[in-house]
């Protein structure tokens, strides 16, 4: 099958209104040597086949609403109302390209105007652009601007920022001058008197992730005021359902903040897609990666949207742009919008609140098993490291789990080689109290 | 004028989503949380009902031109049909519903996808292996420049140019530059090509690479494409391909056999995936060989029967996303190869030739085509004639729209004056290239007779042209409640 409509007949007459014997002529540019004919790629196939090649393959995964999953880290699992499927589907919103015509584009750019709205209201932030590719990058483009305009070279980024994070910070950053150093953490937080002697005023930025890699809530307004004084900038990485019950971070003094906006409205798809969100303060504005709209008028006064700020950008402002971003994650900025305006602030506090309690609880039951107490005494929001005993691997426990249907917590000790005995668990609204006790019976059967 | 926003709608009290009743204890935040962490209100997004979510978001749609509903003949961004199998696919559970952590055992068949992928993706460009990472086009040019410097470094020497014709995408130059490079741009010669004098006079010893776009951005094959690798290859340096124009080399010709080291291919523009408004996209890398080692990690191995991941790579430029990249994106573009196959794909790239020049030869009636050969996929027209009345490329972009047609890029590339940059795809019908055609040459009468029309364009628009300018001066990129603005 292919979805080339014109018939044989069709192309015959095109080719003779372009003048050309046949195909081969207009290829007159490409070298023969270079021609080649038949790729060693399989035959096509009809729709139903496609499906059931696919479908089977998809047969082979066990998707998390087969199983029970205690998997965050970074990738969280939320409900996702239909009328965000059922809207964010059509055709209007999924086929168009980025909206250069403003005038042909009114419904994507004032989408995206909305979903800037709304994700600086949720993270109490002045300005948000129309989206990064994920959390990730976003802290790798945070990185980039904090050097900039500090005209400084050192980063700081604390051990608890999420390992991809730091990876893509790394390789984001290798080959120019600046120099990345890692601030320790203590009892599952960053360490502040490590941060304090790290300090100095050749530090370009600070970077504490919230809540962080381990689940535990940071001290940011303390962080925001260390990194200050000595004059670098403070980015928060967040994760946007907990901004329902936790504090934003405008509130605490972020000069940048990001996050991964998958969970809000966009299935994990095993970790990608993502949806980077990026924010940062008026001071900053002009300094901002990616695209924004803007509300302005037209010629009759009335009120309409267009992309704005675009010399920023690397197609018009080339090797001097702000970042090399084109394609973005609009689609999932789209549902991003729709998901919080179903949800409303009622519903999002309730569902973080939710995601609280479910942490809350599943914690306090999971340490009833003889074997298993908290890693570290810290506050958390739906996320939480525990301890095995040193006779119980965290792989095997995992590995007796899945038999079960359980995806268990994380084990911690491939990113963490001095937790060997550290797993990371995650509860959302998707795991309900039945789910959680069976898992709890399941773990005392297995030591 | 647009519709109210969202916020204009809503009314206190009003809720579109109902979370199920908590099944644990309930706790107060205030009491188990410190007290700096927890927010005092909620923030105050709208309130309003799904019915009216659905209303607002559905007639927000109808404000858009879309592939679905309009030809939307972008050059450069090969805006195709997007098959609706693909987003069936995507959607399976057994795809979308998937954790990045969950234990290999439950997700082979995701891994067997992407394994299956990589080597497609090969065969189909000729390189030796992938990655399949990088989340858009721009973003597999940072990893290839990443790879291009890492290669440099493991040769033990720092080279810091890379050579890019000014026919090439903003996209290229800014990698470049946020890969730390500097960037020396190479003059197009009279045919619109790569100009060898030029490549030589400025291959210097701290050249690390080429970038260039093949076919280029005037939907020109570089014919000389194996001799300017040779002179890259002799001194050591790499050539780095933009695959944003492959869709028209399908089955014709192969990226690994005209001496290119390092390419990245648009997935949401060759292999079908919807551009969603911006995105998402994805950009996977491929490379030779010798250039296998420096490629993201993790990688996706087969071992026997078993697919694993492999977070091993001493020599990787490491990691430039989280996970493994746009997955779901990844889903469609794997059923797009598959449905269309070896005949599909060759057939794909012949019928967008063949559009492309049967355009081309049509709208040439109206508008000359400066760099005149024959085209590959794109073609790039002059509007310049039309300034005897007045009348800009953006003029007749605008005029387009009312005509029913989204416009093609205009003004790129920069080497062509009031340039109209028009890629048909093969998707499109004879029927509608016709009327594009015609709705052209109109436009182009228009502009002799009625020149204000053309100027005033659009008018049948739900805006008229919007002022760009105040836009920018007075940005405005937010909505804040009428009250709140008073005080501010």
């Amino acid at each position: 099958m292919d979805y080339a409509p014109n018939t044989t007949a069709q192309l015959q007459e095109m080719l003779q209104a372009i003048g050309a014997g046949s195909f081969d002529e207009l290829l007159q540019q490409v070298p023969r040597e270079l021609q080649r004919r038949d790729l060693d790629v399989p035959d096509g196939l009809a729709e139903a086949q496609v499906i059931s090649l696919c479908e089977a393959l998809a047969g082979r995964n066990r998707p998390l609403t087969e199983v029970v999953s205690f998997l965050g880290a970074g990738a969280y699992a939320h409900l996702i109302p239909t009328v965000v499927d059922a809207v964010a589907a059509r055709g209007e919103w999924l086929t168009p390209y980025t909206p250069y015509q403003a005038e042909a584009s009114q419904g994507t750019l004032q989408a995206i105007y909305e979903f800037q709205t709304m994700v600086c209201e949720l993270l109490q932030m002045d300005v948000a652009n129309a989206s990064l590719y994920d959390g990730a990058s976003g802290v790798g483009e945070a990185a980039v601007l904090s050097l900039r305009a500090t005209e400084r070279g050192r980063i700081l980024v604390s051990e608890a920022v999420h390992p991809h994070a730091r990876q893509t910070l790394a390789t984001y950053l290798r080959g120019s001058q600046a120099t990345v150093q890692e601030i320790p953490a203590v009892n599952g937080v960053t360490d502040l008197d490590a941060l304090g002697k790290a300090l100095g005023d050749d530090v370009a930025c600070l970077i504490l992730q919230q809540p962080n890699v381990f689940g535990c809530l940071e001290p940011m307004a303390q962080a925001g005021q260390l990194v200050h004084r000595t004059g670098g900038l403070f980015i928060a990485s967040v994760y946007p359902v907990s901004l329902g019950v936790l504090t934003p971070p405008g509130a605490y003094g972020a000069d940048i903040a990001v996050a991964e906006g998958r969970c809000l409205g966009s299935p994990p798809a095993y970790g990608g897609p993502g949806l980077g969100l990026f924010t940062t303060t008026t001071a900053l504005l002009r300094r901002i990666p990616g695209r924004l709209a803007g509300c302005t008028v037209d010629q009759a006064g009335r009120r309409g949207f267009t992309l704005t700020l675009q010399t920023r950008e690397q197609h018009i402002r080339r090797e001097r742009a702000t970042s090399n971003i084109c394609t973005n994650e609009g689609w999932l900025a789209l549902r991003a919008t729709i998901f919080l305006t179903l949800l409303g602030p009622q519903g999002l506090r309730e569902l973080a609140a939710l995601n609280l309690d479910k942490a809350r609880y599943a914690k306090a039951r999971l340490c009833e098993v003889p074997w298993i107490q908290p890693l570290f005494d810290q506050p958390c929001f739906n996320e939480f490291t525990l301890r095995y005993d040193p006779a119980v691997k965290v792989e095997a426990v995992n590995r007796k789990l899945a038999a079960a249907g359980i995806a268990g917590g994380l084990a911690l000790g491939d990113w963490y080689p001095t937790l060997p005995q550290g797993s990371l668990w995650c509860t959302t609204e998707r795991l309900s109290r039945e789910a959680i006790d069976r898992t709890v019976e399941t773990l005392r059967r297995i030591a | 004028m647009a519709d109210p926003l969202i916020f204009e709608r809503s009314v206190p009290g009003r809720r579109g989503y109902l979370l199920p009743p908590s099944d644990v204890p309930a706790s107060n935040p205030s009491e188990v949380l410190p007290a700096e962490a927890v927010r005092p209100s909620a923030p105050p997004l709208p309130e309003v009902a799904e019915f009216d979510v659905v209303r607002h978001y559905t007639r927000l749609s109808q404000l858009n031109f879309s592939v679905d509903t309009h030809f939307y003949p972008l050059g450069s961004c090969t805006m195709k049909y997007n098959p609706k199998l693909n987003e069936r696919i995507a959607a399976l559970p057994g795809f979308a519903w998937l954790h990045p952590f969950q234990p290999e055992s439950q997700v082979q068949g995701v891994l067997e996808l992407l394994y299956e992928l990589e080597q497609l993706l090969c065969a189909i460009t000729g390189m030796a292996a992938f990655t399949l990472q990088p989340a858009a086009g721009a973003q597999g040019e940072l990893t290839g420049l990443k790879i291009i410097a890492a290669y440099q470094r493991k040769k033990r020497r720092t080279r810091s140019t890379i050579l890019i014709p000014d026919s090439a995408h903003g996209t290229n130059p800014a990698s470049a530059a946020l890969s730390g490079f500097t960037v020396v741009q190479l003059k197009s010669g009279p045919d619109g090509l790569i100009d060898l004098a030029e490549l030589k006079a400025k291959l210097t010893k701290d050249v690390a690479a080429l970038m260039l776009t093949n076919p280029n951005t005037l939907g020109l094959f570089e014919r000389d494409i194996k001799t300017i690798a040779a002179l890259l290859h002799e001194r050591d340096a790499l050539v780095y391909m933009d695959g944003a124009n492959m869709n028209a080399l399908l089955g014709i010709a192969q990226p690994g056999q005209m001496g290119v080291d390092l390419l990245q291919l648009n997935l949401h523009k060759t292999f079908s995936t919807p551009h969603g408004g911006g995105g998402p996209g994805a950009g996977p890398v491929g490379v030779t060989k010798a250039l296998e080692e420096f490629l993201p990690v993790p990688r996706v191995r087969k071992a026997g029967k078993r697919f694993t991941w492999d977070e091993r790579g001493r020599s990787s430029v490491g990691r430039v996303h989280g996970f493994y990249g746009n997955v779901g994106v990844l889903v469609r573009a794997y059923t797009y190869i598959r449905t269309l196959g070896r005949d599909g794909l060759r057939r794909a790239s012949e019928v967008a030739i063949i559009n492309a020049n049967y355009l081309k030869a049509k709208v040439q009636e109206t508008f000359p085509v400066p760099f005149d050969h024959r085209c590959m996929h794109e073609f790039v027209a002059s509007l310049k004639s039309l300034k005897a009345s007045g009348v800009t490329a953006m003029d007749v972009a605008k005029r387009l729209l009312d005509y029913g047609f989204y416009a093609p890029t205009v003004y790129f590339p920069l080497i062509v004056d009031e340039a109209l940059m028009i890629e048909p795809t093969e998707t499109e019908s004879k029927e509608t290239l016709d009327r594009f055609a015609q709705a052209l040459a109109s436009i182009a009468q228009e502009a002799k007779t009625t020149p204000e029309v053309v100027r005033r364009a659009p008018q049948r628009m739900v805006v008229d042209r919007l002022d760009e300018v105040k836009a920018a001066r007075e940005p405005n990129l937010r909505w804040v409640p009428a009250r709140e603005a008073v005080h501010a």
